[in-house]
């Protein structure tokens, strides 16, 4: 009868240990927490029950709104702006993929290749975040403007004939076409790529890239094998940080964009401060809240990082 | 075949700087133009170089004028946000007690919700409350959306700091006030520092959310906007040149100072 009751396993090292609450400290946590809580509570979970309750009112500005439970604004607003929506969904996936891909090798850079420069580069990655990004969105208006060299190079490599074939572009313009919004979006959002990325990559043990050469690893398969999965959890965080942004902007559409180019953002920003139909504006931000909330979950049970919440 | 070698040896280093590129484009583009003397209303192609702007950068009507709001109202939003914001971290991070999963759902999610619906369902509570739109308004719904941000940054740092080193202090008879005052904030103040500046950096050039609860008011990012429209001075331009040169300027002597810490540590 060798029953040894066995103490557990030492778990893997864990973070410090927690201080035990004493008795009579129990009510400092909600102490600490009231102020900041209750300004979150007034100022952005309050908001959204008023909003929800004007998306359902009928009326007038002149006459007042009244909660009528009027649920077919939603519909409405729904079969008037789908293109929008669409719009805004794909000019989104498109800008994130594009920072995925621009972005990981600059992510990849600073983590593994930069050396007495990593300081350098990354200063120049998180710099641009305090200058006005209103003032660097309208640089794009020079820098892809219709005679600029940009556009030029463009025409001369017959890249504008295939964008125009795509319905990228419109005639020999970039500007007010889907590629200056998808650029400028890309643009704006890439160092929230950039970043979650650098600190997944730079957390990866470098041995582990020395242990896949040793087997005859190809550089190639190493990443594809090794490095990409590990930094997975910066893959996820940084696609959320882009597309959930991306997806509600409406600066890079009326900047570098048209009227074809119109987001849902811009329809939300236009019915509330133009044309103050209330009850519309705020069934259109539910639907892209929902939208949004609904894509999300799908995407991290996807990615299996539950725990990145 | 070296030069085909070499170049996929460095491809991730070619690719890398072609998007750092990328990003520090806009940055160049808006200071050569700083110097340029448009023709018309718009600063947007290259006439002839100028010293104007920069010798007169107030030169513009209330453009100086809303630099400062916004200038205040970032360091207010910053003072605010990052007191909430450290005391909801410490809570987290140091208390076991109910309710735990719920704040932090209601800290996660402004940060999961695209900047225009928040900024509509504030401008609903407004108007229901007929509040007056202006500097109060724009005030609260910064401190709002830079809490969550701070809470973060904060929270990461106080997560690995030893609480042993807190029970020494309280060994060697130091008081709860100065244990805190001695030991636990100087730990946390680099992770206080970084949520600060970030909601520093978040409320100064904050957009969608003001441009929907300012009412009349007329922020820095507020009037480059309208000036998209009307027309906009080189000042502008001036501007955004020299927010991008104090940004690396504090980065750099922050991290001398940071350096120089270490090296006395060692």
């Amino acid at each position: 009868m060798a029953t040894v009751t066995e103490a557990p396993p030492p778990l893997a090292p864990t973070a410090p240990e927690q201080k035990p609450p004493r008795k009579r400290g129990r009510l400092v946590p909600y102490w600490l927490l009231l102020p900041g809580i209750l300004w979150l509570i007034v100022f952005f979970a309050l908001p959204m029950i008023y909003q929800a309750s004007t998306s359902v009112q009928t009326g007038s500005l002149e006459q007042g709104y009244k909660v009528t439970w009027h649920f077919a604004t939603y519909w409405d607003a729904l079969s008037e702006y789908w293109p929008q929506f669409l719009r805004s969904v794909a000019y989104a996936a498109a800008a994130t993929l594009l920072c995925l891909v621009l972005g990981y090798p600059l992510a990849y850079l600073i983590a593994f290749r930069a050396g007495r420069w990593r300081n350098l580069i990354m200063i120049l990655v998180i710099a641009p975040f305090f200058t006005s990004f209103l003032i660097r969105t309208l640089a794009w208006k020079t820098i892809l403007s219709d005679s600029g060299p940009v556009v030029s190079t463009l025409n001369t490599l017959h890249v504008l004939d295939v964008t125009n074939w795509l319905g990228w572009t419109a005639g020999d313009r970039v500007l007010a076409t889907p590629l200056a919004v998808v650029c400028g979006l890309t643009y704006n959002f890439l160092p929230f790529m950039i970043l979650p990325l650098y600190t997944s990559l730079e957390r990866i043990d470098g041995r582990l890239h020395e242990a896949a050469g040793d087997l005859y690893a190809k550089p190639i398969t190493t990443f594809r094998k090794v490095t990409f999965p590990l930094s997975m959890p910066g893959v996820v965080s940084g696609t959320l940080l882009t597309f959930i942004p991306a997806a509600g902007d409406y600066v890079n559409a009326d900047l570098l964009g048209s009227t074809d180019t119109r987001m849902v953002g811009n329809v939300i920003q236009t019915q509330f401060l133009r044309i103050l139909d209330y009850p519309t504006a705020a069934a259109l931000s539910f639907i892209l809240m929902a939208a949004i909330l609904f894509m999300v979950t799908v995407y991290i049970r996807k990615s299996g990082t539950e725990d990145l919440v | 075949m070296p030069f085909v070698n070499w170049l996929k040896r460095n491809l991730v280093v070619i690719a890398g700087l072609l998007t750092l590129g990328y990003l520090l484009l806009p940055n160049v583009v808006v200071t050569v133009f700083s110097f340029n003397k448009p023709k018309g209303r718009f600063n947007y192609e290259w006439q002839q170089f100028s010293l104007d702007a920069w010798k007169d950068p107030c030169g513009v009507a209330d453009m100086c004028g809303s630099l400062s709001i916004s200038l205040q109202i970032a360091v207010w939003a910053t003072i605010g946000a990052t007191i909430l914001g450290t005391m909801i971290a410490f809570a987290l991070v140091r208390y076991r007690f109910r309710a735990r999963g719920a704040v932090n759902s209601l800290i996660f999610l402004p940060m999961a919700m695209p900047e225009v619906v928040m900024a509509a369902s504030l401008l609903t509570l407004f108007l229901n409350m007929g509040a007056q739109l202006g500097f109060w308004t724009i005030l609260i719904a910064h401190i709002m959306f830079c809490l969550s941000f701070v809470v973060t940054a904060v929270k990461a740092r106080v997560m690995s700091m030893d609480p042993r080193l807190e029970q020494a202090a309280q060994d060697l008879y130091a008081g709860p006030f100065q244990t805190f005052l001695r030991v636990t904030l100087p730990i946390a103040a680099p992770g206080i520092a970084a949520g600060a500046l970030l909601a520093f950096a978040l409320s100064f050039d904050d957009f969608i959310i003001t441009n929907f609860n300012a009412g009349s008011t007329v922020t820095f990012p507020m009037f480059v906007w309208g000036s998209a429209q009307r027309g906009t001075p080189v000042q502008i331009n001036v501007i955004g040149t020299t927010m991008f040169i104090v940004a690396v300027l504090f980065v750099l002597v922050s991290m001398a100072i940071g350096n120089r810490r270490n090296r006395q540590k060692a």
